[in-house]
């Protein structure tokens, strides 16, 4: 335990090393239990977090499950994952507790058990709603600006900095002579300067 | 030398593009159904639950659809425009009482007017759903064959009633 204190603990800031190390070596892991450092808490929160994140706290909860089969809402949080709540327009249909987002979540639910398949539910929200209700924006002539603009922005400022970082190296390099000589003469002067 | 002045251009494109987008709508989204068949339902009137209408019934006409709901504060807000248009006499217009109780509904039409030649029941939310609802209040308009040809997402103002429907259903009323 004192090999993973050193590891989080800052030395400078680590309260618990100001207390000298005394006591049994069984019970000497008690110490985190006191005055836990500022790194502890770090420790804490990247772990447990993480942690919350899954599991059943995590969903969205709704009322009662008629059916909980879990294999089949998980379908369903799947094919609701990739539509858009129209309320809060942020969010996923698997994600939004807005009534319309309850209501479209139970006519995915209906759907699927019908037998239909993940795009022809997409298909009827597509035809109701609009492209926009697609959480993850199709790939066509329109989009294409909205999913290569980045890289292409990326690209060109790359190219702008290596142009400048380019011209600037240069211009150290050509001196002229007459430059080159004065330059000899500042750099000479500056030697015996204090 | 003429470099000097590309961060400014630059600058100056860029304040287009945010004045562009200061006009701009995002949470109002364009509908597709635009220009197509009113998608078909038949539902129960609030007055006479015991008959449905269906949309076969409305052909002929250019009608107008007002989705509302007793629980919705902006429906209030757009109730008098609602009551005027009625007034104005262009276009029946018809209620789809989304998401709420019958008791509830007639309730609010009896305390704040009743502009609805009828008013559909939609319970469920379903056939909301086959038109795009996303939010109330929101209002189509019908022409004589069906087809959907505006939508307005959010209160109707008496500006909208004015410049927009009354031209278009002169329009589509030759």
């Amino acid at each position: 335990m004192s090999a993973l204190q050193e590891r989080v603990e800052p030395k400078e800031h680590d309260a618990a090393q100001r207390t000298p190390r005394r006591g049994k070596a069984g019970f000497r892991f008690l110490r985190v239990l006191r005055a836990p450092s500022p790194a502890w808490y770090r420790l804490l929160f990247l772990i447990i977090l993480p942690a919350l994140s899954f599991g059943p706290t995590a969903q969205a909860n709704e009322a009662a499950l008629l059916a909980p089969d879990p294999v089949f809402e998980a379908r369903v949080m799947r094919v609701a994952d990739e539509l858009r709540c129209l309320v809060c327009q942020n969010e996923t249909i698997a994600g939004s507790q807005a009534a319309l987002a309850i209501d479209l979540r139970r006519q995915i639910r209906t759907q699927l058990q019908q037998g239909r398949s993940e795009a022809e539910i997409l298909d009827f929200m597509v035809q109701r709603y609009g492209e926009f209700v697609r959480y993850r924006p199709a790939f066509n002539p329109t989009n294409a600006l909205l999913w290569t603009g980045p890289f292409v922005l990326l690209a060109f400022a790359a190219f702008v900095l290596v142009k400048n970082i380019r011209r600037r190296t240069e211009a150290d390099r050509d001196l002229s002579d007459d430059e080159r000589r004065r330059l000899g003469e500042l750099l000479g002067r500056g030697a015996t300067q204090p | 030398m003429s470099s000097r002045f590309i961060p400014i251009a630059v600058f100056v494109v860029l304040l287009g593009f945010l004045a562009i987008g200061l006009t701009l709508k995002p949470r109002e989204l364009p509908s597709p159904l635009l220009d197509k068949p009113a998608p078909a339902f038949s539902l129960p009137t609030l007055s006479a639950p015991a008959t449905s209408v269906t949309t076969q019934d409305l052909r002929g006409k250019v009608w107008v659809l007002n989705v509302w709901a007793s629980w919705c504060a902006a429906c209030r807000d757009e109730h008098p425009t609602m009551i005027e248009m009625a007034k104005l006499g262009i276009a029946p217009i018809y209620g789809l009482n989304y998401k709420d109780q019958r008791a509830d509904a007639l309730g609010w039409l009896a305390r704040f007017g009743n502009p609805y030649t009828a008013s559909f029941a939609d319970t469920d939310g379903l056939v909301g759903i086959d038109y795009g609802v996303y939010g109330v209040p929101e209002t189509f308009v019908i022409d004589k064959a069906g087809v959907i040809r505006r939508k307005f997402v959010g209160p109707v103002t008496a500006q909208i009633v004015r410049d927009e429907i009354v031209p278009l259903v002169a329009r589509l009323n030759p």
